[in-house]
């Protein structure tokens, strides 16, 4: 089974409905605005009471209207949170806009 | 031999257990349950208090400045150490300091100014590149990354996985085939810097450890100086092999540190929580579980400090870190195991510890060199080698 290095989903659009769709689990989650640049790379850890569905309803009261998501449930949302950050640094040279806010600690990566 | 804790031992232990119970234990509340790193001010602010209790850098030896902390006595810290959520893999957040790879203490002068002294002073991180996709635990055979000789120098090329920080990290030790007609007397210790043209961090590897991922790395032309040989040519594996022999007495500490607190976990739950009309702990299936955990974990500690006063002494100590390692992950496996069980349900949840110790304690039976690996070492020993 080959492994997808990259978030490759379709996005959705992030409204209330769709939010309402997502499970509860645990996993990561890209944000980008309606022409589909990615603002932020999330993880729903174990603390958010609804998991994905939680973090994604906050992302939506913060945020507002036109933006769009796509999400992947994972119990190593941790590590594949690192992970995405840190090929989306060396697909673009830089972090997400609202994640450069604030790095976390964060490894070089080459990948092929 | 005598393993109860001296006076100044015992001191000691005292001072770490209630460091880990009220700077680390109340702190890990506000983590996430899978979170390896503290929050920069908490983590500096309890390294100043680690260096006021003289122990920080409590691997570094006395001679490079660490505290003057035998093996035994590291081995009573490393089992209080570990009696925290994040405790097996990361003791205390990493407060107490690191020393490095143990490796870079046998460097030549030049070396230990490049690499030694700012990894002592916390300006460089290193990784250890043993293993590779063809395996780990028979690293003679396993290593197929080659080292050949260019330019005054050498060229390497290859993949290893598995390895710890080497995303993070600004060199490492690499290991590399330099002579492939000579087996285990052909391996050469390399340091190389992440910065080295030919030097990749292809891919992040996740694990059941899901606080930290391990990485896979790809050397394509990777040349080094001669000046970057750590030891001598072809006499590497004498240096991968001590570090594994010694790796395993405090790898063993960790599981036990886990298996205690799981432990008092379990036997707080039984007196406490009632089913049927009685508490669990009047229940006999669930008092012969606690026993069981006991015996597990005065085995392992046994046999662990049994090993760490061998090594103290400069006795071989080969057995014995093999029997350490393998009653400490074995029998750590089993109690955090039976901790769940008491629990039930909770015991399933990240609410509790339990389920991070138990993902991560199934990575001690192979971590280190598989359990196989330690009864082959134990079966080589007892049987001589004319008898393998």
């Amino acid at each position: 089974m080959s492994i997808r290095l990259r978030l490759d989903k379709p996005w959705r659009p992030l409204t209330a409905e769709e939010i309402a769709r997502l499970p509860g689990q645990l996993g990561v989650y890209q944000i980008a605005d309606a022409s589909g640049a990615i603002l932020c790379i999330g993880q729903a850890g174990a603390r958010a009471p609804f998991g994905l569905r939680s973090e994604l309803q906050r992302e939506l009261a913060e945020r507002g209207a036109s933006h769009q998501f796509r999400v992947e449930v994972n119990q190593q949302y941790r590590t594949r949170w690192f992970e995405l950050l840190m090929v989306h640094k060396a697909d673009h040279g830089s972090l997400p806009p609202d994640n450069a806010k604030n790095p976390p600690p964060l490894g070089r990566l080459s990948p092929n | 031999m005598d393993f109860e804790p001296n006076e100044e031992q015992q001191m000691l232990i005292e001072q770490v257990r209630r460091f880990v119970r009220e700077e680390i234990i109340p702190l890990e509340a506000g983590l996430d349950p899978d979170a390896s790193e503290l929050d920069p001010a908490d983590h500096a602010r309890l390294v100043e208090k680690t260096k006021a209790m003289g122990l920080f850098g409590i691997d570094i030896p006395k001679e490079y400045g660490g505290p003057d902390i035998d093996i035994v006595t590291r081995v009573l810290l490393a089992i209080e150490m570990a009696q925290h959520r994040a405790g097996l893999y990361v003791p205390c957040y990493g407060t107490f300091g690191g020393a490095g790879l143990a490796q870079i203490f046998e460097a030549n002068d030049d070396q230990k100014e490049r690499y030694l002294y700012p990894t002592l002073r916390g300006e460089k991180k290193a990784f250890f590149g043993l293993t590779e996709p063809s395996g780990g635990s028979d690293p003679a055979r396993a290593i197929q990354t080659r080292a050949e000789r260019k330019d005054n120098g050498w060229v390497l090329n290859g993949a290893k996985i598995f390895i710890s920080n080497a995303d993070r990290a600004q060199y490492g030790i690499v290991f590399a085939r330099t002579d492939s007609s000579k087996g285990r007397a052909g391996i050469t210790c390399f340091i190389i810097d992440s910065d080295t043209p030919g030097f990749h961090v292809r891919r992040v590897v996740h694990t059941l450890r899901s606080s930290h991922y391990a990485t896979e790395l790809e050397f394509k032309d990777c040349w080094v100086s001669d000046h970057q040989v750590l030891g001598e040519v072809n006499k590497g594996f004498a240096v991968a092999n001590d570090r594994l022999t010694r790796q395993r007495i405090p790898y063993a500490a960790g599981c036990i540190g886990v298996a205690i607190a799981a432990h008092e976990m379990a036997i707080e739950w039984a007196k406490m929580r009632s089913t049927f009309g009685e508490k669990l702990s009047h229940r006999q299936a669930v008092q012969w579980m606690l026993v069981d955990n006991e015996i597990d974990i005065r085995t392992a500690r046994h046999f662990t400090l049994e090993a760490a006063e061998k090594a103290r002494r400069g006795l071989p100590f080969k057995i014995e870190a093999s029997i350490a390692k393998l009653t400490a992950s074995e029998g750590g496996g089993r109690v955090v195991d039976r901790a769940m069980q008491i629990h039930g349900g909770m015991g399933m949840t990240k609410d509790l510890p339990l389920e991070r110790w138990y993902r991560e304690m199934r990575i001690r039976r192979v971590g280190e060199g598989p359990s196989e690996v330690q009864r082959m070492v134990i079966a080589r020993e007892i049987l001589g080698s004319n008898l393998r």
